[in-house]
């Protein structure tokens, strides 16, 4: 009746029009866990904010603890662009890590769960399409929260202990235009060290059906590595752990900046983030889906 | 299987990680009887050391107060790298015995001597001539000082590695003629009672002797044999010159002839001339005892090949953190293996110098950042800037007694003394301070700044310590790791008008001072550290015009960095690169397969022929043959387990067959081939976004498509689906019939030409069966076709044209569904009279029946209709009780799949 198209589609149907980024995007955007999700990230700014009220009552109370880290503790208060980096510390080991577990786990394992998978492969949407587009929208949704986070730290933090130059607590203090800058690229190093957190969600959410466990096994994953982490017995075998790098952001704080960890950081992640992407799009095109 | 390889890896590694590691090296310890005395030694001899294979050899020296043991780490460092390491306590320390004279040529470093001579008749030892051993020398501190004289006494020693040790133990004790009360009694007291002196002693830096300062305890650091209850209570094992020197230069606070020359002695500034060993200087920045300028001195006192290098420990610092600690190993090992051993290239002539520049994230520590110039530029840098002061002369007061004082430096405390780190408490009135305006610029300061200061004193002298602080915006203000300059003065006026300027040369540092920081240049009368005068008085003095910073230009040390960069970014090209490949390459081999048509069939809406699924051994679908063509209903029947949902999936798209074709209007089927988009589906129950309501779901489902909105027709699904206003809630509210109908609907958004429904009844009330049936009949018109599966056979009969039979993966029937059922209807009638009916009804041609019980009659009527037989019957006189139609399908299915569900049920 309607076909006159070569390859044989429906009038009016392109595999490229298929399932586009805008349509995903909104279908993850209606999702009540992601407007939670980005509302927390405004709101965690608010809550240390206040929290900091609450701490200059008291005395300052030792830093102790975590030895010289206390340093960026001290001077969290001292300008926007301290509370901002305090921020992205405070949430580097763990907030992150599940913000980004939740945003890629969730990609195929809760169609899978809701049974609209099928429908969306009979559609016909291409698998790799499909991956890609609910990757790259995923990916998206993770860059956004670290950048309200930071975003709305900034402001914060701004507008209640001013604009000044970026402390260190240890080096030099660096004037706010350059200060601007390291920040983002505190934020960007870290997001690239979380996308090992991103391809093993995503890895786990083509294989399972149930969203939770593809969210919390990345977790999981992520944790146990953080704990062989800390084993020096392990030596060189820690240069080749996922989170060995995680914290070489604050090689950007020194003067003159360090790119050693950062480098290596970043090939890590890249390769680990790489190697378990590839595995989730092999698997996905073979697999029968049966969900 | 992948469980049982990862358990084999993880078991692999454990047992690798358990295994005791092999050492490399074997150890030897003896008592050697040398010089007169006995000397404890401790001799590494690596492996692969054999008579063939002969290796080099390391003299290993400790720091005052330690022992053989204090360097062991760095000797089982130094060994695995191929030498054969000396270790031994010096006499008067640990076990050896003998007492402590304190480097002198004719005791400690004849002992060396001796220990050389040893060297040489060792088999596995390289020697250059009969009893020339290769050799070079490590240590120290007191080992440094060692090194540094054994060379200049002994031409056998081929390189040296003097460390953290001093030129003249006269000007290092006497700083600027004031007497360094703190470490010299530290120091002297480290040979009285054993406890050891803090701070780096080799490579490795194990804290000499027992743990930092403190004069000896009881028992501390072995004081030989039972030797305890013998030991001159003010001497210990310090040889009696030494000693009584001490004593009395400590109670006069004064350096006099005979100490300068006793001392002189036993320092190398008298025989550096004679060093003809390449010398690698290695000095600490936090070193309050033996600055960066003894290093100097010693740098320019040796005309053989010398390097200089600087890292942030010291006495005061210990180790420093681990980049440093590298730092200084490698050019340690550098330096041996071309002097030594004799392999590598000859190292280079520049200068390295390190600055603690931040946190270090993967220590947690402080990190240091290393730098390097092309030369020892001395201390006085390449550059010089003059910062200038302001002030007017200012009355400090010395405290009688020196107490109380000020602390800038704890001397031993090791690298406890960083976190103090230039905290320095000022005491007021003793104190007097001249501040310059702020830096313009980051002043990159290495060496020794100098300022011009004026004192009056009512006495003619003064003891003064001057200090240069950097003053951040904040008012914090930072002592370089706490070193300060002391100077006595003599012939001074009563008046400051008439003071004439006297330079100040001040400790040597390595410091960035930022723009916007200030300088402070402070002058205080008294320090807890130094020994000053005893009467209170008060002076006046004066910093004035400026100080004067030496300058680097600052350079970081090349590390691997570029390695890794290149790496990374070959990694980024590849990937990006794969994966523009993965895109092309399918693109290019989608569109070849989708454009392949088969033209017999091109207008075929379904043909299926061979298909077979299999799951590994299990066949879901072993070999299935149907076609649909353009406005049938075909319904698929089978039981349970007959792979009609395989093969439903297969329709669709979702599972692979592993043989078999599928055309779908001519096109092969394939995962994502575009001719999908002519099927509309429902395949084992709805798939919705619970969150969102029934019309937005239909609405995203159709955004997903990517087709125009107008094909969708939208309020002809919406009818069909009949839910009225329940379309705007959640789908997580919806009953299982609503689902279903809703499923259906969206099924046949676009009207697509070929629907796919499996069980659309399921869940459906009568009327809404009803209607299902009427719209699926309508659907079919126009072109369309149909594929139903179910096992309700009173709904198949009635809805569809086709019918596909299927039991255990085989199409058992298939065929126009009165095929299937048979021509005839066959009619059940209850009688009465069985006979009776029985001979009614032979009369008839073509009318066959069978007695189904005692009062049941089945039927085939053939031509005959139905009312006329009933008519025939009842005239005969035959009671009629019922008259039905027989489900024919029913009998039909029976007969070909067999009652029997034992087996071929659900699998």
């Amino acid at each position: 009746m309607t076909t006159v198209v070569a390859n044989g589609a429906a009038v009016g149907y392109s595999p490229t029009r298929t399932h586009t980024f805008a349509s995903e995007f909104v279908r993850q955007w209606k999702r009540r866990r992601t407007q939670l999700a980005l509302g927390f990230m405004v709101l965690l700014p608010l809550i240390l904010l206040v929290a900091f009220e609450f701490g200059d009552d008291d005395d300052g109370g030792g830093g102790g603890g975590r030895g010289q880290f206390s340093a960026l503790v001290d001077v969290a208060v001292a300008g926007g662009l301290n509370f901002a980096l305090f921020t992205v510390f405070v949430s580097s080991s763990f907030l992150l890590v599940v913000i980004f577990a939740l945003f890629h786990g969730d990609t195929i394992a809760s169609e899978a769960s809701w049974g609209s998978l099928r429908y969306l492969l009979a559609i016909p949407v291409p698998r790799a399409r499909l991956l890609g587009i609910k990757l790259s929208v995923a990916l998206t949704y993770s860059l956004l929260s670290v950048a309200l986070l930071i975003g709305t730290a900034l402001a914060l933090g701004t507008l209640r202990y001013g604009w000044h130059p970026l402390q260190s607590g240890v080096s030099a203090d660096v004037p706010t235009g350059e200060g601007v800058l390291r920040l983002l690229g505190v934020a960007g190093y870290m997001s690239v060290t979380l996308l090992v957190v991103a391809g093993i969600a995503f890895l786990l959410s083509v294989m399972t059906d149930a969203p939770l466990g593809a969210v919390g096994g990345a977790v999981l994953l992520f944790i146990v590595s953080s704990i062989l982490d800390q084993i020096t017995a392990l030596g060189e075998l820690r240069n080749f752990l996922p989170t060995h790098f995680v914290r070489s952001y604050l090689g950007l704080l020194t003067t003159p900046m360090q790119f050693d960890g950062i480098v290596k950081g970043t090939i890590l992640a890249l390769a680990y983030a790489a190697l378990f992407w590839g595995i989730a799009f092999w698997r996905f095109i073979r697999k029968d889906v049966t969900s | 299987m992948a469980i049982a390889a990862v358990l084999v890896v993880v078991a692999g590694v454990i047992t690798w990680a358990v295994l005791p590691a092999d050492p490399g090296y074997s150890t030897r310890d003896a008592r050697l009887p040398i010089n007169g005395v006995t000397l404890d030694t401790r001799f590494y001899v690596p492996e692969g050391a054999s008579e063939s294979g002969k290796v080099p050899a390391l003299l290993l020296g400790h720091g005052f107060g330690g022992t053989k043991e204090s360097v062991s780490e760095d000797a089982k460092e130094l060994a695995g790298q191929g030498y054969a390491v000396l270790t031994w306590s010096a006499r008067g320390h640990g076990t050896s015995t003998g007492e402590i004279h304190l480097n002198a040529p004719d005791y400690e470093v004849k002992d060396a001597q001796g220990l050389l001579d040893w060297l040489a008749t060792q088999p596995f030892v390289r020697t250059d001539a009969a009893g020339d051993p290769r050799v070079g020398v490590v240590g120290g501190s007191y080992g440094g000082a060692l090194a540094l004289l054994l060379a200049g006494q002994d031409t056998r020693v081929d390189a040296i590695v003097p460390m953290i040790t001093w030129n003249d133990l006269g000007n290092s004790l006497f700083a600027g003629g004031v007497f360094k009360k703190a470490w010299a009694g530290i120091f002297f007291s480290g040979g009285v009672g054993g406890g050891g002196i803090g701070g780096a002693a080799g490579l490795n830096g194990t804290d000499g002797g027992n743990g930092t300062g403190g004069p000896g305890g009881p028992g501390g650091g072995g004081l030989g044999r039972g030797a305890a209850a013998q030991l001159n209570p003010q001497c210990g094992r310090w040889a009696r010159d030494v000693c009584e020197t001490y004593l009395r230069v400590a109670a006069t606070g004064k350096l006099d002839d005979e100490a300068k020359r006793l001392l002189g002695a036993r320092s190398p500034a008298a025989t550096l001339g004679r060093i003809k060993a390449p010398a690698l200087l290695i000095q600490g920045e936090a070193d309050s005892l033996f600055p960066l300028s003894e290093a100097d001195a010693n740098a320019r006192g040796i005309s053989a090949p010398v390097r200089v290098a600087w890292f942030t420990g010291g006495h005061d610092g210990g180790q420093g953190p681990t980049s440093d600690q590298n730092r200084v190993k490698f050019l340690t090992l550098q330096w041996l293996d071309h002097y030594v051993k004799g392999t590598g290239d000859k190292p280079g002539g520049s200068f390295t110098y390190s600055r603690m520049t931040g946190l270090d994230p993967l220590e947690q520590g402080r990190l240091a950042t290393g730098f390097q110039y092309e030369s020892y530029p001395g201390l006085s840098g390449s550059s010089t800037m003059d910062i200038a002061l302001q002030g007017r002369p200012q009355q400090i007061a010395n405290p009688p007694n020196g107490t109380p004082a000020a602390v800038s430096s704890l001397p031993g405390a090791g690298s406890l003394s960083s976190l103090i780190s230039g905290v320095s408490t000022e005491l007021p009135g003793q104190n007097g301070n001249w501040i310059s305006a702020p830096v313009e610029e980051n002043l990159n300061v290495v060496g020794t700044p100098t300022v011009r200061i004026r004192a009056a004193s009512p006495t003619g002298e003064a003891t003064l310590f001057v200090k240069l602080y950097d003053v951040d915006q904040n008012g914090q203000s930072n002592l370089s790791n706490g070193l300060m300059a002391p100077i006595r003065l003599t012939g001074l006026p009563a008046d400051i008008a008439q003071a004439q300027p006297a330079t100040v040369t001040l400790p040597a540092i390595v410091r960035n001072i930022e723009q916007g920081h200030r300088l402070r240049v402070t002058i205080a009368s008294a320090d807890q550290s130094y020994l000053g005068p005893a009467e209170p008085m008060v002076y006046t003095v004066l910093a004035e015009g400026a100080v004067t910073l030496p300058l680097l230009p600052v350079t970081p040390v090349a590390t691997a960095d570029a390695f890794w960069l290149y790496l990374l970014i070959g990694l980024v090209v590849l990937l990006a690169l794969g994966v523009i490949t993965f895109i092309m390459v399918g693109r290019m081999r989608h569109r070849r397969l989708d454009r392949a048509i088969i033209a017999e069939h091109a207008d075929t809406p379904l043909f299926v022929r061979g298909l077979r699924k299999e799951y590994g051994k299990f066949v879901a679908v072993e070999r299935i043959d149907f076609t649909v063509e353009r406005g049938q209903v075909v319904g698929m029947l089978g039981p349970n387990g007959a792979g009609k949902t395989t093969s439903l999936r297969v329709l669709m798209g979702l599972i692979q067959a592993t043989a078999g074709d599928v055309l779908i209007f001519g096109h092969r089927l394939a995962p994502g081939a575009p001719v999908l988009s002519r099927i509309g589906a429902l395949v084992e129950g709805p798939g919705f976004l619970p969150h969102l309501t029934g019309e937005d779901n239909l609405r995203a489902y159709w955004r997903a498509t990517g087709r125009p909105w107008e094909d969708s027709r939208f309020e002809e699904a919406l009818q069909i689906a009949g839910l009225g206003d329940a379309i705007g809630r959640r789908v997580k509210e919806y009953s299982h019939g609503m689902k279903q109908r809703l499923a259906v609907a969206q099924s046949m958004l676009g009207l697509p030409e070929l629907l796919v429904l499996d069980e659309p009844t399921d869940g459906l009330d009568p009327p809404q069966i009803a209607e299902m049936r009427r719209v699926l009949q309508r659907y079919a018109t126009g072109g369309r076709a149909v594929l139903v599966s179910s096992h309700l056979l009173a709904e198949v009969e009635q809805t569809c044209t086709h019918v596909v039979v299927m039991h255990k993966g085989v199409v058992v029937a298939s065929g126009p569904v009165q095929e299937i059922v048979g021509d005839t209807p066959t009619t059940v009638i209850e009688v009465s009279d069985v006979d009776l009916a029985s001979k009614v009804l032979d009369r008839f041609d073509g009318v066959s029946y069978a007695p189904d019980g005692d009062r049941t009659l089945v039927v085939e009527l053939g031509e005959m209709s139905r009312s006329a037989a009933i008519a025939a019957l009842v005239q005969a006189g035959v009671g009629i009780d019922r008259v039905a139609p027989r489900r024919r399908l029913e009998d039909a299915f029976l007969a070909l799949v067999g009652t029997s569900t034992v087996g071929g049920g659900d699998r």
